[in-house]
Order: structure tokens, then C-alpha cells, then sequence
């Protein structure tokens, strides 16, 4: 616990103006970058002697709406010779939800950020792949978004069952 | 059945032309391999020694849609994955039929969002639907076994 | 009558009318080398409905004449919006889902999201609780090693390995059914503790199956490892080595066969793992037949760890008293209001969590499996997140095929132990 807040402090100090806060919650720690710096401070903690954060966990997106800034962007670090885990987190806006793929770092992130792409419609510049990786390639929306619809179809009871039915496709023989 | 045999060594039973065709489908209705998801599992396990589904003309799992007449619907199915469905219904040659195993391809089960086919119904007909999540061994057996009472029961108008 | 090209394309129904051939082969213009365009190499589709890829994945290969030069996974026909389904359920109402994601992982699915609800909400575990934990999600290992063995060995020839490790889950099957009513997908696992305690005919069962299962491995050994046909097609095949595999986010038993030593039961030990005593086979070369050693090692460990958990079992409560998280028992409604309003609350409502964020991960048969929790003060989460092992370990399947056979591919495809549920939830 208190050499994680060393940690941080450090990425603190390399870069003073970034860094916006940083947070301890339930015994984790998350260090709030602005999404500008992302690929330097990820080289930072990659490299550096002490750090060594060499394999990206998790990078998982999470949507806020309708709280600006909307989307917030989690990497979850561990270095493996100095067994500790930090999480770096970035906030987007919706006018422009951008960021630096950070897949030249750590290619684990190819597919996270296609996931993330694919869900939230946000986009990594300098991803060698951006396509969509689960849903259709003709999907339109981006299904994880808050004000996507769940989709759910109304369960049917007698007063509603004739409308119910005909919304429903019925195969051809 | 009309059964009248001869004695002696002559061996010969007379019976209906809708007896003998449907006895000859039931016994060795070859089931296209199609496990989605959970259902899968429990449909391997059928497969495998402790429920075998070999006594029944099974155990022959064909991988092409043009060597097989019984399609298990077996988890549940994406809408990314109902085209390909689709396709492979049509690819098999007639008689065949469909066996819905599970909540997910009878019903979309627990899974009520964009995703998943509200049930496989709404793209293939369906002849037997068996529930549960996964269904047991025991109930994909009976599930097969009343589709086996079902084609038996079937009559020279539904072929043409 | 005859058509030209493109109208026996669009007649075929391969593509839609609003595509033409040259369109849909754009997509692939940067993935794959150009030698496919002008017809030097040849792209495979091996679809999504195919007897070895183990589920609905989509594999595109290109391929000059036998050999692999790229391959693109196209995966999302498993795609079940489980994480959003959950933005509208209750956390309680969520466990259910989760024993689906990962199909031959029930418990410990059930488990990580347990841990990551008991993190956020800083709900307290009776021990004995984590001990049968522990016991329940090393019987679920062993369960998915064994539908692992008899799908890998059958899809590089032999059935008779199906057929026996199936054999022995179903007695692994008949010990969860005793527990939690169900198979495979028990539930069995809830937030602060598991649904309730074993039957002492469960102890016996499992002192029986422990007992029963090493001369079996033994003989699968015996067939299998020392095979000369098993070890041409597995040795030197589908290799990845150490600093590859790290860089892209491998984990589980795939990495430790280059030699990493990596398991998060001793990394960041939860439920009380760090009260076993066990060993984290590793491997040297990450190939094929290293892989498949670890996970026979890693079979016995388990034994090893159930044993160990079944000596020390404690006595106590299965299920955390605070009420405000765990619904009374029954009996008590009849006498006590605060039950009964504790009972209705839960029912009703569920639980709220507090405002903040977890992760928590656990190692799940085919590596780390994770949760990324985030709530937001209501009954129902915000986000739920699940990393899964074989979304990001299926991703490095083109560094670790380059250059083979397409026979060797579905070795690999095997030895990676995909599950598609798990990777397209």
C-alpha cells in the first residue's frame, strides 16, 4: 500500500501538469492522466526502474452519461518482477472521444481497444486494426453507450400476446 | 403394425409403406454437430458413455449439413449468427427436422437484449422444443424420443 | 443462360446486392499480405460451424498451399450482451447470468463476481465459506482440464480420451448437483459466502473421487504422453515465447508453458488460497506438448489443494450475517421484524453499493479472469466488466502459428483452450 502511493507519487512528479488526481479506493490506486499524455506516461511506467509495469491487465471503458466528461477509460498495469497493480484512468468528452492507442506499448491492447471501439465508439488513433470486433460489421450504434436501448422484447401475456407475436419474425418453410 | 410373418424359414413381415419409411428414419437420424454454447456441453455429455445416445442411431455426429437430418439447436444464438443458421437449415436435404434444445434456442432464455434471437423459432421451424438451462441428458433423450413418436405418426400426404 | 461474374456472385447469395466482391475483400486490404490479392495464396474460411474450433469461432486463413501465412479470427457470433443486460439487474439478480459466460468455468465465474461485489460493498466471508470455495472451484478446474483433454485429443485423432474424460466429469457433475441442485450452472457461489452448506454425503463423495482419479490421470498418461504420433504433431508446434507472450496480455496456462511463472492464486492470493500448500508447474519450450503437460500437473495440484481444504474444513457459518447484504434464514422470519424487513428489502430492492470502482482477478482454468466493478450508490451496477482469458489470449494466435500446417492449426486452437462463450460473452 504505502510503496503504491511512492509509485504514484512518482508518476506525479515526472509529470506535474498530467497527472489530474489520484485516487484510493478499497486498497487499489488509480492515477488520473490527461488523455493527451497517455502514451507518455504509459511509457513512463513501462520503462522506468522501479516501475516496470509490463503487462497490461484489463482496459476496460465505462460511459457516464449524462455526466460530462462522458467516457472514462481504465488500464489496469501489473509488473510481474515487482508484483504490484496500479490502474490508470482517462476521461474523455463526448464532442471528441479520442485517444492514443497505446498498442505499440503493450500489444495486448489490440483487441481491448476494438472491444471498447465496438461498444462505446471511441476511437484509438494509430491502431493498426480499428474495425468492429463483436457486434455485425453493418451494426449501427454503439450498444454499450447509455442511451442505447437494452433491446428487450416484451414478455407476453394474453392481453398483449397478438401484438407481441407480430412484431416477431416468422421463418418461411 | 400389420404384422403377419410366415413360419418356417422364409422370414418375410408385411407392413405399411409409412411404417417402414418412418421406422428406417427414426432408427439412424444422423444430427448435425451444431453446439452453440452451454447446451453443448450436456449435448456431448449425452454423447458420451454414461447417457449414451448411441443406442438410439446417434452417435454419428456429421459435421456437413449435406449428410445429416436432425439440426439441435443447442445455446443460444447471436444475431450475428442467425444468417449462418439460416444457411445451414438450407443446405440440408429434406426430410429434416429441427429440435430446439434449451431456453436460450426455444425462448432467448435468460438473455432478454439486442443480441440474442428471441428464441430460434423466429428463423427455423422448429418440430420439438426442450426446456431447461442446460437441459439434463435425461431430458434431451426424451426430447429426442418424442420427436422420434412424432415422425413415426407421420402420414404419406405430409412427404409430398 | 449464362451470367457474368458478378451477377453468379450476387445469385449465390455470398454477399448482399449493396456489395460487390472487390468491396468485401477491401476489409482485409491491411491484415493480410498481398499475395492473396492476385490469387498466389489462398484464403480458407474456416467457418464458424466446424467440428474443431470448439464453438462458433470464424478463423479466415491464408494459406500457400499447406502452410499458415496469417490468420484472422473473426469472433462475435457468441456475443450475448451479458454486461449490459446487467446495467438493468440487480447484483443479485446479475449472479445468475454469470455462470453462462464462461460454460465450463460455472463456479469460478460466480465466484469472481462474488468477490468483486464483497470488494465494493466490503462484505465479510466466514472462513468456512472460502474454504468450500476453494473446494468447489478446484473440482470446476478439474472439470474444465478433463472436457479439455477429451476435445484435444479427440481432435488430433484419438475418441477414446473423450470418452473417458467424460466418464469422470460426470462423477464431478453428480458432486455439484448434490451442492447447488444443478449440473453445471449451480449458483452456487453468492456475495458473502455460498447459498448453503454441503451434505456430509458431499464430503464422502469427494473423499471417493480423489482417491479414484490419480491412477485414471495415470493412465491417460500412459496412452497418451509418450504416443509418437501425439508427440510429432504437438512437439515444436505453436510456439510463443516468454517476452511475446507478456506482451500480449497472455495468461494462464498458455503462458506458463514458455516458462513465466504467473498464477494469481499465488500472485494476489484470494478465498484463502494462501492457506495451500501446492506447486505452479511450469514449462520450458510453450509449445503444444508443453502446454498439454502443465495442465496434467496442474490436475493433480488440484487434487492436492481438495485434499488439503478437506483435512482443515472449519466449522461455522456458510453465509455472512449482515443482513443487510444476506437474506435471513426463514425460520426466523416468523419472530423477528427485523428479519422480515430485512427479508422484503432484499427482495424488493437488493442491496445498494457505494460509489467507486474495483477490479478484482482470479485464475480461472484458462488464465486470468477478471471483474471491473463500478458503482454508482444504487441496487443495480453501473458497469460490470468481465476480462476474460480467452478474449485476450485468443488474440496472439497469428504470433504463434506462423508458418505451420493447417493441421497444426487446430492443435493450437486446442492447446490455447478457448472457450467462446468466455470470449464473446
Amino acid at each position: 500500500m504505502a510503496e503504491l502511493m511512492d509509485i504514484t507519487n512518482q508518476i506525479r512528479h515526472a509529470f506535474p501538469e498530467k497527472v489530474q488526481d489520484i485516487i484510493e479506493f478499497r486498497g487499489e490506486v488509480t492515477v488520473i492522466v490527461d488523455p493527451s499524455a497517455i502514451l507518455e506516461v504509459a511509457h513512463y511506467c513501462r520503462y522506468t526502474e522501479g516501475l516496470q509495469f509490463n503487462l497490461l491487465s484489463d482496459l476496460g471503458g465505462n460511459d457516464y452519461f449524462p455526466a460530462e466528461p462522458r467516457f472514462g477509460i481504465s488500464y489496469v498495469l501489473y509488473s510481474m518482477s515487482l508484483n504490484h497493480t496500479i490502474r490508470l484512468k482517462v476521461y474523455l468528452p463526448n464532442s471528441d472521444p479520442t485517444v492514443d492507442s497505446v498498442v505499440s506499448m503493450w500489444q495486448g491492447a489490440n483487441w481491448m481497444e476494438r472491444e471498447i471501439y465496438d461498444m462505446f465508439g471511441v476511437t484509438f488513433t494509430g491502431h493498426p486494426d480499428m474495425r468492429r470486433i463483436l457486434m455485425p460489421f453493418d451494426w449501427n450504434g454503439y450498444p454499450l453507450r447509455k442511451d442505447f436501448p437494452l433491446g428487450y422484447e416484451e414478455v407476453a401475456f394474453s392481453f398483449n400476446n397478438d401484438r407481441v407475436m407480430a412484431k416477431k419474425p416468422h421463418p418461411m418453410e | 403394425m400389420g404384422v403377419s410373418s410366415k413360419l418356417g424359414e422364409m422370414g418375410v413381415i408385411t407392413t405399411s409403406l409409412e411404417t417402414a419409411v418412418n421406422w428406417g428414419r427414426t432408427r439412424a437420424m444422423w444430427p448435425m454437430l451444431f453446439g452453440l454454447a452451454c447446451c453443448a456441453i450436456e449435448m456431448m455429455a449425452t454423447q458420451a458413455s454414461h447417457y449414451d445416445v448411441s443406442r438410439f442411431g446417434m452417435e454419428l455426429m456429421r459435421a456437413s449439413p449435406r449428410q445429416s437430418d436432425l439440426m439441435i439447436v443447442a445455446g443460444r444464438v447471436s444475431r450475428k449468427m442467425a444468417p449462418v443458421l439460416r444457411r445451414l437449415y438450407d443446405q440440408m436435404p429434406n426430410p429434416k427436422w429441427v429440435l430446439s434444445m434449451g431456453d436460450c434456442a426455444s425462448s432467448g432464455g435468460v438473455f432478454n437484449n439486442y443480441a440474442i434471437l428471441q428464441g430460434v423459432d423466429e428463423i427455423v421451424p422448429v418440430d420439438v422444443y426442450v426446456a431447461g438451462c442446460p437441459p439434463r441428458p435425461e431430458q434431451l433423450i426424451d426430447g429426442i424420443l418424442t420427436l422420434h413418436n412424432k415422425v413415426m405418426g407421420e402420414k404419406i400426404k405430409d412427404w409430398a | 443462360m449464362t451470367l457474368s461474374r458478378d451477377e453468379l456472385i450476387h445469385a449465390s447469395g455470398i454477399i448482399s446486392d449493396e456489395q460487390t466482391l472487390e468491396t468485401s475483400l477491401d476489409q482485409l486490404r491491411g491484415l493480410v499480405s498481398p499475395a492473396a490479392f492476385t490469387g498466389e495464396t489462398m484464403l480458407l474460411n474456416m467457418g464458424p460451424q466446424h467440428p474443431s474450433t470448439h464453438g462458433v469461432l470464424r478463423l479466415l486463413i491464408e494459406l500457400d498451399g499447406e502452410n499458415v501465412i496469417t490468420v484472422l479470427p473473426d469472433i462475435g457470433f457468441l456475443h450475448t450482451g451479458i454486461e449490459k443486460n446487467m446495467e438493468s439487474k440487480t447484483y443479485e439478480k446479475a449472479l445468475v447470468m454469470t455462470d453462462r459466460i464462461d460454460y465450463l468455468n460455472n463456479q469460478g465465474n460466480t465466484l469472481v463476481f462474488s468477490l468483486a461485489v464483497e470488494k465494493l460493498c466490503e462484505i465479510d466471508v466466514p472462513l468456512r465459506a472460502q474454504y468450500l470455495r476453494v473446494i468447489v472451484a478446484e473440482l470446476q478446474r478439474i472439470n474444465s482440464h478433463l472436457i479439455w483433454l477429451g476435445t484435444h485429443i479427440m481432435d488430433l485423432g484419438a475418441s477414446s480420451i473423450f470418452l473417458y474424460a467424460l466418464r469422470e466429469r460426470e462423477y464431478i457433475l453428480d458432486m455439484f448437483e448434490e451442492i447447488s441442485g444443478q449440473r453445471m450452472m449451480g449458483n452456487y457461489n453468492r456475495p458473502g459466502g455460498v447459498w448453503r452448506d454441503v451434505t456430509p454425503r458431499f464430503m464422502t463423495q469427494v473423499h471417493k473421487f480423489l482417491k479414484y482419479l490419480g491412477p485414471k490421470l495415470d493412465d491417460y498418461e500412459a496412452i497418451v504422453t509418450e504416443n509418437p504420433i501425439f508427440v510429432d504433431r504437438t512437439k515444436g508446434i505453436g510456439v510463443i515465447s516468454a517476452e511475446d507472450a507478456i506482451n500480449w496480455s497472455v495468461t494462464g496456462p498458455y503462458l506458463r508453458g514458455s516458462g513465466v511463472n504467473l498464477d494469481w492464486r499465488k500472485a494476489a492470493p484470494y478465498s484463502c488460497y494462501d492457506h495451500f500448500d501446492f506447486e505452479v508447474p511450469l514449462g520450458t519450450n510453450g509449445d503444444v506438448y508443453d502446454r498439454y503437460i502443465i495442465r496434467l500437473l496442474e490436475m493433480r495440484q488440484s487434487i492436492r489443494i481438495i485434499q488439503q481444504a478437506l483435512d482443515g474444513l472449519p466449522t461455522g457459518p456458510t453465509r455472512t450475517t449482515n443482513r443487510k447484504f444476506a437474506p435471513p434464514p426463514r425460520a426466523e422470519l416468523g419472530s423477528s421484524m427485523e428479519a422480515l424487513i430485512h427479508h422484503f428489502k432484499l427482495w424488493t430492492e437488493g442491496f445498494k453499493a457505494p460509489v467507486g470502482e474495483v477490479y478484482v482477478r482470479t485464475e480461472s482454468p484458462r488464465g486470468e479472469l477478471g471483474v471491473y466493478m463500478a458503482g454508482d450508490g444504487t441496487s443495480k451496477p453501473h458497469r460490470v466488466r468481465f476480462r476474460t482469458p480467452s478474449f485476450v489470449n485468443l488474440q496472439s494466435i497469428g504470433v504463434c502459428s506462423s508458418g505451420v500446417l493447417v493441421a497444426d492449426l487446430v492443435a493450437i486452437i486446442g492447446s490455447i483452450d478457448i472457450v467462446l462463450g468466455d470470449c464473446d460473452r
